[in-house]
């Protein structure tokens, strides 16, 4: 039904990659081109992951305004960071292999968040607002812990930690991109593989039990895709407030329809276009004035605000 | 002896405690000496002071927000109040540098109102059945302020003086830089005289209007309040979260929801909340400290978990 | 054959229903009748597994609730819950094909349109077919969750107070389709009902629940009597014999 409002966006991210890559290539072209290429894919994949991840988690929780970095996702995996420092000392901790940190990283989130969340979905299943709010207070509890830590750490080690604590879009970690991509596809072919279990779950737990397709189950499921799609995205850029709230804005509001067929694939070609092209409007347009991060918070910030205004809340 | 006594007792201690504590050391003994006493005039006791008004103040703050969006989960500093006080400041120190303490003071107190009014503007539209969705959207609410507000600083090469204001701290006060949380304290003291008026908004418009309020007018006043407390909080000592939360949550188990008898219970019980955390605070990493407000969020979002999950039945 | 046995279900210290036994044969309509709180929805959400088991054991033919796969069960047994929640972007031939997903997980077939489609025909769905549901009106809202359930071709109907926001005559015409389908294609449907004499007109068997337990079984005429009107309602409502069958006047 909105295929054609896919292969659309399809283009337009065609366009923006293309824009991106080709435009004012100052000396070699194919060393701007690798360049480019690592911090393109980086851009799309943190895209994709986010898109994707706000997505899944706006239907396991009926809520349009909720997404896994409100729920302090990417706290966790800053105060992981932060724990490390501490425990093993900057230098040991930059010796580290990167790649392995990433996926100890990522594994710990993903286990904490599952035995978190579910816990908590055990325990008050019908009462999501509940769990939301926890996931929220949990998210302070979590950045106050890390502020405490990089207090108690000294100033040499806090600049290892304080790198990891803000959004740049513009330095991603390209070092990490292959790791990143394998676990990131391997991530989002499984999401595609739950779409259809997915509309089913956006209908409610009781009709979801009633035909035949156990809720808690399914949001276990989901909330370990979305743990690894959050990690991989953290990784390779910080943690992003707004940007899933953003991009699932978009997507509802550009393709109206239930089926996650249609959402998922419309989430990651919105967000890739927002990010790509918005990295190639700052850095080549309004020539680096702020970072992507900022204005994407902004904007992401004033989606939810005229969507709470105009009463879209569930 | 009685409950406000204990707790009147258990504040004195902590005050007294708190003389004590710091980098420079200083012992009981040591109070014979002309330098341990100018010590104590111009810097343990300001902060003492600086401490027991700002926790006794933001905690009636947060009980009469309480009270007026009739939820027990908001309070001011996490629900967009702090956030527009630290975006006045911001625009103030922007637009017109120059300006006089006391002036940039009333206008963040100007934009705390305003963000406080935004606030309510919004939950009034939200489903009354849904009552956690309020402090899940203040949280919003007041993240994306604070953004607006990381934007700005951004731009204009602030962004360290924002970093101050949104993590509360004691460590800089002294004599002649914390006096304006008296007014924040009086501010609050003034609020007793209205208490019961404060009590009849909790139970709604339509109540409150039955029984002859001037319900604009009391909300309208409680919102003064909040923002000035918020207002001169901020400025002074930076934003200190969850104690507008827990610490209202916590009397009105004990005491009930009659602000007459409960408010000076709300008072103590945020300054004995905040002084202790302070205590905390310069002991941790002694003889250097971490910023008071990560100590509370901490406790805070802790002791909140606990209200949720130990009886969090009765309070929604 | 749904089959309970000792059932028990307690929420806190309140006993909602007690140690609750009995056997529904296949066929007909049974209503389920009884004060505010006697556990007329806890019952059905207990056999529609909804709610999980506590105490006792539920089987719907040779399936046990709690230990069989729930798309086996979601082939076998609908229910219709008391309150839905409407997803405000679906439409209503979307709603209804939903109920042929324990059967194709996300692939529909051309018989599962072809079964939407006769769905939408007898609900006379057809002409808001492609409205969306939060356009609707709450009847006709509840047609189309109604239509879903059917569409869901199970054996066994469970239908939580499904009279709620209709008016009479959509009130009369649900329950004369839901009478269509158990004669005619020997489904059998069990029904919570507030309106006595809906359960009068339309069941074949009348279970009275009082304070979680069973207090009276059997068909409407030697059911619903002044003494039940009196000792279970406690009111003291009068009861008429009109054309043979039991009317409450109220």
């Amino acid at each position: 039904m909105y295929h054609n409002r896919l292969l659309l966006l399809g283009a337009l991210c065609l366009a923006a990659v293309a824009a991106y890559l080709f435009t004012g290539v100052k000396g070699s072209l194919e060393f701007a081109l690798m360049f480019r290429g690592k911090k393109l894919l980086a851009l799309l994949l943190i895209g994709a992951a986010q898109g994707v991840a706000a997505v899944m988690f706006q239907t396991i929780s009926g809520n349009r305004l909720l997404t896994p970095a409100l729920m302090g996702f990417d706290a966790l995996y800053v105060l992981i960071l932060s724990a490390a420092v501490v425990v093993l000392g900057a230098p040991a901790y930059q010796q580290l292999d990167p790649g392995l940190l990433m996926l100890v990283n990522a594994t710990l989130m993903s286990g904490a968040a599952v035995a978190l969340f579910g816990l908590l979905l055990r325990k008050s299943a019908a009462d999501m607002m509940r769990m939301l709010l926890t996931g929220v207070v949990l998210a302070v509890m979590l950045r106050s812990i890390t502020g405490l830590l990089q207090r108690v750490i000294d100033p040499s080690e806090y600049a290892v930690v304080q790198a990891a604590s803000y959004a740049r879009f513009s330095r991603a970690e390209t070092d990490l991109l292959g790791l990143s991509a394998a676990l990131c596809l391997g991530a989002l072919v499984l999401a595609w593989r739950m779409r259809h279990r997915l509309d089913v779950l956006a209908l409610g737990p009781v009709a979801a039990t009633s035909l035949g397709e156990p809720p808690l189950r399914g949001q276990r499921g989901a909330l370990l895709l979305i743990s690894i799609l959050v990690a991989v995205s953290t990784a390779l850029v910080g943690p992003v407030a707004f940007f899933g709230l953003l991009v699932s804005a978009l997507t509802y509001l550009v393709l109206p329809t239930h089926r996650h067929a249609i959402l998922l694939p419309g989430a990651a070609l919105i967000a890739g276009l927002v990010l790509v092209g918005g990295q190639w409007a700052l850095e080549r347009v309004f020539a680096f004035a702020t970072p992507l991060s900022v204005v994407v918070d902004f904007l992401g910030g004033l989606v939810f605000l005229l969507l709470l205004l105009k009463g879209v809340n569930r | 002896m009685s409950r406000p006594a204990l707790g009147l007792l258990l504040l004195c201690l902590l005050f007294v405690g708190s003389l004590f504590v710091g980098a420079t050391p200083l012992v009981p003994a040591d109070l014979l000496t002309a330098e341990a006493w100018a010590l104590i005039r111009d810097s343990r006791l300001p902060r003492a002071f600086a401490v027991v008004l700002s926790g006794a103040a933001l905690a009636i703050a947060g009980q009469i927000m309480q009270l007026i969006a009739r939820n027990r989960f908001v309070e001011p500093m996490t629900a967009g109040t702090g956030q527009s006080a630290m975006l006045g400041l911001l625009l103030v120190s922007l637009l017109m540098p120059g300006a006089e303490i006391g002036v940039k003071m009333a206008l963040a107190a100007l934009a705390a109102l305003l963000g406080s009014l935004g606030f309510f503007a919004i939950t009034r539209r939200l489903p009354p059945q849904e009552p956690l969705l309020v402090p899940l959207v203040g949280i919003v609410y007041g993240g994306v302020i604070g953004s607006t507000a990381v934007y700005i600083a951004f731009q204009i090469d602030l962004l360290q003086y924002l970093d101050i204001w949104m993590t509360g701290e004691f460590s800089g006060t002294m004599r002649g830089r914390y006096e304006l949380l008296w007014v924040a304290g009086g501010v609050a003291a003034l609020s007793y005289l209205v208490a019961d008026q404060f009590s009849i908004l909790g139970l709604g418009e339509a109540v409150s209007l039955n029984l002859g309020l001037n319900y604009r007018q009391v909300v309208l006043s409680g919102l003064v309040v909040i923002s000035v407390v918020t207002g001169l909080t901020v400025v002074t000592v930076g934003a200190i979260p969850f104690v507008g939360l827990v610490v209202p949550n916590l009397v009105s188990r004990i005491a009930g929801d009659n602000l007459r008898r409960s408010l000076p219970l709300t008072a103590m019980a945020g300054a004995a909340l905040v002084l202790a955390s302070d205590i905390f605070a310069r002991l941790v990493v002694h003889p250097f400290e971490v910023p008071v407000a990560t100590v509370i969020g901490m406790i805070g979002a802790a002791l909140f978990l606990w209200m949720l999950y130990g009886r969090g039945q009765h309070v929604s | 054959m749904i089959e309970v046995q000792d059932l028990s279900y307690r929420i806190g210290t309140a006993r909602i229903l007690d140690n609750v036994s009995l056997s529904l044969p296949r066929g007909g309509i049974l209503a389920l009748i009884g004060p505010n709180g006697a556990g007329k929805s806890t019952l059905l959400s207990l056999m529609a597994r909804l709610l999980p088991l506590q105490q006792g054991r539920i089987t719907v033919d040779d399936l046990e609730i709690g230990r069989c796969d729930d798309r086996d069960l979601a082939q076998c047994l609908a229910i219709l819950p008391q309150s839905v929640q409407a997803a405000s972007r679906l439409t209503v031939r979307d709603l209804v094909g939903f109920g042929r997903y324990p059967y194709h997980r996300g692939r529909p077939g051309a018989t599962d349109r072809q079964l939407v489609e006769e769905g939408l025909a007898l609900f006379d769905l057809l002409p808001l077919a492609e409205r969306g549901l939060d356009t609707l009106s709450g009847g006709q809202r509840q047609r189309a969750f109604v239509a879903m359930t059917y569409v869901q071709d199970t054996d066994y109907l469970l239908l939580d107070e499904p009279l709620n926001n209709l008016d009479l005559a959509a009130s009369r015409a649900l329950m004369a389709r839901l009478r269509d389908l158990a004669d005619r294609k020997g489904r059998t449907i069990v029904i919570v009902l507030h309106d006595i004499n809906f359960a009068s007109a339309y069941a074949d068997r009348v279970l009275v629940l009082k304070g979680g337990r069973l207090v009276a079984d059997g068909p409407p005429e030697a059911v619903i009597s002044s003494a039940l009107i009196e000792t279970v309602f406690e009111t003291d409502a009068r009861l008429h014999l009109v054309e043979g069958r039991p009317v409450v006047l109220v």
